[in-house]
């Protein structure tokens, strides 16, 4: 069996399953259900100063397929509601419990120094393993001036890890808002601050519904929405494309990456591992079906090691970063073409009328002598565009087949047809 | 899935709850996420092969799809433009060998889609929730139309003639409207008084009297109607039966199965119905099996349908035959009535084993013979056309003949349902007719 112990920041965890600072790590109780269940860490829900918030009643929102099935969540939660010293005696209690889980101390405070500071003081020596600055939150808090109303402002963001770094000798993540134009500038600050790890991707700012009777966004309270912060499945995209934009840029070397955004099972997982991240951290899938979840993680993301031959995380971690390049280093003589297997086709028609409709007229439909019908693809219509072979209903019925044209590899750049190419 | 009744055991009768019990829904109605499941089963295949199997063309899956974006009124509307009857075909239709026969999740080895449940999930909700219509009718034509038959195909040709600004008065001869959906579907598939809830929706377009009681060649006549209205639709169904032929038939206990399921769809109490101990269903159609089950649900110790080929030759379907061996029916294949005993009361019936002449491919009879003991027997061995009242009328095979577009021999007469074809006996083939038809119609009164 693989090995799956985990190393970021110098933090060592028994496997990279992290529970992410949300409503799941808010107190005692739950954490301990949570390492019972087997994860390795998590990172506390956030604190800040006395006297602590107060929340809504009405806290989350929901966006469903047909089917009920979940594609996201969003929330209008703040940060911890319960006194900065429960909180605090708790971490210590649990700590001293669970000797080989992770606990991280997410903090949030004003733009003020001797806030930041003093905060951070208190909450390293309730015994956490690190602190991670909660510079993400779009909700609430970024109107009293924290959250995503710092992680907005890169200047900022180096800053407030810069005061951290001088106020504690324990290892700092900072955690990035999503709700910006380039992540890079925040993880460039962050860097700069001395961070040892960013955490990304926070909430994304989101309206997940409107309440066609209240005329409300939703969650609605008493008559009213705001816009929440969106999780789940859905932000896996975005969460990996910024991972992705972290691992691969030259100024953001050596930053390690605790990822977070819709890891739901192993498969995500591996995909933010193959990405470069460090370590990882979950909470919808945790909301959604419990704790339990991390089983299949754990043993789904050991069978893909074994099966593939990797003893340890690092033996993967960061491989698909390399073949992450921009557009421009694709090559253009690349060739691929559907194909239709008439064994395994059902006749539904979906592929000819995608394409028919919205696409390339290359899926062509007949009706046979017997009444079945036929579709076929036309390769010279083709351009390879996949899209019939993603709404097929029928598992590995359309194969996207690459053609062998024998044509050398081809960037934009180099082109016969690309203006900028002429001018030179 | 094949619902079970509550069997009669060792002859001791059903108590009237196991009675109401056997007569409950067949299907049970589908749970909003029952049907949001069911639908998105559904591929929403293009140009579906379920539309072309559909013989009044419903846009199947947009209604399913309309059900999955939660607009079920939405797909109410999609079903009954094309079927007004959508409400009994869901019940009625034979769709495993119609739209479910068609469904693409076939060819993966799948079950189809449940088309049937999902259509009575959409109309079901539609007539709940009551209100106006949901068809606006034409500017008034001025033009009034005649029709003979309150059953699917007259009622779909007045809808719809109704919808297009016509007039229509409908002439019935019995005392309720819903022609066979009233009268001959089983109980089990057509509970809470379903036909005549979808009468009173279907009137609810305007434009439509029904005249109960009036039946023609007795209270109308053809050259009357001509005479009187812009034009005549006959939907006058098969209103006659098939004889056995033998001595004996007219003994007490032997019925026709369809008068006999037509007392049972009247009958409130089901309790109260008499059927045999030991009943005897001759005839290989749905007709037969109705008549079978429903012996059954009202306690028959034993019954037994018998039927002259094999299995293959039943124009019951698959489901229908499944249906009752699942419910205790005993269906015993290549076999002829021969004779009937019995002192004033029918008491035995004798059969003579058959089998095919391979050489000329006709029915023969075997010389062997075997009695069965009975005290009930139901003929369902087919219906013919009352031709009495049709003078002036054309026929051809015992029905009406009629041209593309409905028309019959006579000029401004047109007719549809059971009268005018063979081997259709289908609610929804009714509804096709009388929908088309009434576009003839129109057709035929803007000359």
């Amino acid at each position: 069996m693989a090995d799956l112990s985990c190393k970021i920041a110098g933090i060592d965890s028994i496997n990279p399953f992290w529970l992410a600072s949300a409503p799941p790590t808010d107190k005692y109780y739950n954490v301990v259900r949570a390492f019972e269940a087997g994860w390795g860490g998590v990172v506390w829900k956030t604190l800040g100063e006395d006297p602590p918030v107060v929340n809504v009643s009405s806290r989350y929102g929901v966006h469903q397929d047909a089917d009920r099935g979940i594609i996201g969540i969003n929330n209008i939660e703040l940060i911890s509601d319960r006194p900065l010293d429960v909180n605090l005696r708790e971490i210590e209690q649990t700590r001293k419990e669970w000797p080989d889980r992770v606990i991280i101390g997410s903090m949030m405070a004003p733009i003020d120094e001797q806030a930041w500071k003093e905060l951070a003081i208190k909450i390293a020596n309730s015994g956490v393993h690190g602190i991670e600055l909660n510079l993400g939150c779009p909700h609430g808090m970024c109107e009293r001036g924290m959250g995503s109303a710092i992680g907005q402002v890169p200047e900022m963001v180096e800053q407030t890890t810069r005061w951290i770094r001088e106020a504690v000798d324990l290892p700092v993540f900072t955690k990035l808002t999503p709700n910006i134009t380039n992540i890079l500038w925040s993880a460039e600050a962050a860097k700069k601050g001395g961070a040892h790890a960013v955490s990304l991707i926070n909430t994304v700012n989101s309206i997940v519904s409107v309440d066609l009777d209240a005329m409300s966004p939703t969650p609605v309270v008493d008559g009213k929405g705001s816009h929440g912060g969106y999780c789940g499945a859905a932000v896996k995209p975005i969460a990996l494309n910024m991972v992705a934009e972290i691992a691969r840029s030259a100024d953001t070397q050596g930053l390690e990456i605790s990822a977070i955004g819709g890891i739901e099972n192993w498969r995500d997982a591996a995909e933010f591992i193959a990405l470069g991240a460090n370590g990882l951290q979950v909470c919808t899938a945790a909301m959604l079906y419990g704790f339990r979840i991390v089983d299949d993680m754990i043993a789904g993301l050991s069978n893909f090691m074994d099966e593939k031959g990797y003893k340890t995380l690092e033996d993967f971690r960061g491989k698909a970063v390399e073949n992450t390049v921009d557009w421009n280093a694709l090559n253009m003589n690349f060739d691929t073409k559907a194909f239709i297997d008439p064994d395994k086709c059902i006749e539904c028609g979906r592929c000819h009328i995608a394409c028919e409709d919205t696409s390339h007229q290359a899926i062509e439909y007949a009706v046979k002598e017997d009444g079945r019908r036929s579709f076929t693809v036309v390769d010279e219509d083709c351009v390879g565009c996949n899209l019939c072979a993603m709404i097929c209903p029928v598992p590995d019925c359309i194969e996207m087949r690459p053609v062998d044209n024998g044509k050398p590899y081809m960037t934009w750049p180099e082109h016969p047809l690309n203006p900028m190419k002429a001018a030179e | 899935m094949t619902h079970k009744l509550c069997g009669a055991a060792g002859g001791v009768s059903l108590s009237d709850d196991e009675i109401a019990a056997n007569f409950g829904d067949l299907h049970k109605p589908l749970s909003q996420l029952q049907a949001m499941q069911a639908a998105d089963h559904c591929i929403y295949c293009y140009d579906a092969p379920c539309i072309t199997a559909c013989p009044t063309s419903i846009d199947i899956p947009t209604f399913i799809h309309q059900i999955r974006t939660r607009n079920t009124e939405g797909a109410a509307k999609t079903i009954l433009s094309q079927n007004i009857m959508g409400g009994t075909c869901a019940r009625a239709c034979p769709t495993e060998v119609l739209c479910e026969q068609a469904c693409v999740r076939n060819h993966g080895d799948e079950e189809p889609v449940e088309i049937g449940l999902l259509q009575r999930f959409a109309v079901d909700h539609l007539m709940a929730k009551g209100g106006e219509h949901p068809f606006k009718r034409a500017p008034e034509s001025g033009k009034r139309i005649a029709v003979v038959g309150a059953g699917p195909a007259g009622l779909s040709c007045a809808h719809r003639a109704a919808m297009l600004g016509h007039n229509v008065t409908v002439f019935e001869a019995k005392p309720k409207s819903g022609g066979l959906n009233e009268y001959g579907l089983a109980a089990y598939k057509m509970v809470d008084d379903f036909a005549q809830r979808e009468v009173d929706f279907l009137m609810g377009v305007g434009g439509i009297e029904i005249k109960h009681g009036q039946a023609l060649g007795k209270d109308i006549s053809l050259r009357e109607l001509r005479d009187t209205y812009g034009a005549v639709f006959l939907g006058v169904g098969l209103g006659d039966t098939n004889k056995l032929g033998l001595d004996g038939e007219d003994k007490g206990g032997v019925l026709d199965a369809i008068q006999f399921i037509e007392d049972l769809r009247q009958e409130s109490n089901k309790a109260h119905m008499k059927v045999g101990k030991h009943v005897v269903v001759i005839g290989g159609g749905n007709t037969a099996i109705d008549a079978a089950v429903q012996s059954r649900a009202l306690g028959a110790e034993k019954v037994t349908l018998v039927y002259r080929r094999g299995e293959e030759a039943m124009s019951a379907t698959g489901f229908e035959i499944e249906l009752a061996r699942t419910n205790g029916v005993t269906v015993e294949l290549w076999a002829q009535p021969v004779a009937i005993h019995g002192n004033g009361h029918v008491a035995s019936m004798v059969f003579e084993r058959t089998a095919m002449d391979e050489k000329n491919g006709t029915l023969v009879g075997t010389g062997e013979t075997f009695e069965v003991r009975t005290d009930m027997v139901l003929k369902a061995i087919g219906q013919k056309l009352d031709g009495s009242a049709l003078d002036g009328l054309d026929l051809a095979a015992g029905k009406v003949s009629v041209l593309d577009g409905y028309a019959t021999s006579l000029t401004g007469v047109f007719a549809g349902g059971d009268c005018v074809k063979s081997g259709e006996d289908l609610t929804v083939q009714a509804v096709e007719d009388g929908k088309q038809a009434a576009h003839a119609i129109d057709e035929f009164l803007k000359v």
